[in-house]
């Protein structure tokens, strides 16, 4: 890619999978674009971390659903590093609940920051790669997206929709030496799985062929691939970080 | 005006990788072989050196350099 410290911007960076891949991506070398919506302080602490790690972050606050806020916080990131390698749309909420009794607005407001975020975050990026001829985007969905989840059909069907944004996507950036991929993660370590039960968790691992729950890392490892130069020749591909949940 | 022409001239052929007698006031993009995106990518590029704003309803309806030279002289 021609640079010494490429930049890369993860949008939901302040915890979760978003913190470990912002980590991963500092630790490779990368300038971060740290992005939240809320969390402050935690935002605050990775882009301290990065510091002391000898790395650079910037931290870019804004709501990824509203196209004004994507639109500054692209500004700030080119302002800080004048240019952006890779895009990680990472960014989800959950609003669980049956079909029944989903309200409305709970549909809408997955939907807005899960998926639209991921558009608005990919048509802002896409113009600065478009015109240094190389980009690299990876949309993180989820195996409930590929699988379906009671509960969670907001959820799902924005996650779903990752993967058909990452496919058009791909088509039609390709001719840019830009590629876009998805990472599907399974049930990964973090505050959205911490809030379900002991029972709910045993349940789920037995559905696990390697029997466990996997960790941030193990998803942030798989996107800072996906970003490397050792995968040039892929894209609108999405890969799984399940322990096996999904064989295609 | 012949300046404006010009500066598109260099841009579309910066852009599209084209001739420089292939580009001419009554040359469509078309012929010049652009798909979509290049489009979207000259508009862009357009936008930059001209310092304006080309909003997508307007984009869609420059069909042509001659058109495009029009629209710069209009708008700027």
């Amino acid at each position: 890619m021609g640079v010494d410290q490429p930049v890369v911007l993860v949008t939901g960076a302040s915890r979760g999978i978003g913190r470990a891949i912002a980590l991963a991506f500092a630790k490779a070398g990368y300038k971060v674009g740290v992005n939240y919506v809320g969390s402050t302080e935690k935002a605050q602490a990775v882009v301290a971390e990065i510091g002391a790690m000898g790395g650079q972050a910037v931290l870019l606050q804004g709501d990824i659903a509203s196209a004004s806020q994507v639109d500054g916080l692209m500004q700030q990131l080119m302002t800080a590093f004048g240019r952006i390698d890779v895009l990680v749309n990472n960014a989800g909420v959950t609003r669980d609940n049956l079909v029944m009794r989903l309200k409305e607005e709970d549909w809408q407001t997955v939907v807005d920051t899960n998926l639209k975020g991921a558009f608005l975050c990919s048509k802002a990026a896409s113009k600065v790669m478009m015109k240094q001829r190389y980009g690299r985007i990876i949309n993180i969905s989820s195996v409930v997206g590929q699988m379906g989840n009671a509960g969670q059909a907001n959820y799902a069907a924005a996650k779903a929709g990752l993967l058909g944004l990452t496919k058009s996507l791909a088509r039609e950036l390709a001719s840019r030496n830009i590629t876009v991929n998805a990472v599907a993660p399974g049930f990964i370590q973090t505050d959205m799985t911490d809030k379900l039960s002991d029972d709910a968790v045993a349940a789920l691992t037995k559905g696990i062929p390697l029997n466990r729950l996997g960790q941030p890392e193990d998803v942030a490892q798989v996107v800072l691939f996906l970003a490397s130069s050792a995968a040039d020749y892929i894209t609108g591909q999405t890969i799984n970080v399940d322990g096996g949940m999904i064989m295609a | 005006m012949s300046d404006i022409f010009e500066k598109v001239k260099a841009i579309v052929i910066e852009q599209l990788g084209v001739e420089a007698d292939e580009v001419r006031m009554e040359a469509s993009f078309e012929d010049l072989n652009a798909d979509s995106l290049d489009i979207v990518e000259l508009v862009m590029a357009l936008e930059e050196e001209f310092d304006i704003e080309i909003p997508d309803e307007d984009a869609e309806k420059i069909k042509t350099i001659g058109q495009a030279v029009d629209y710069i002289k209009q708008n700027k």
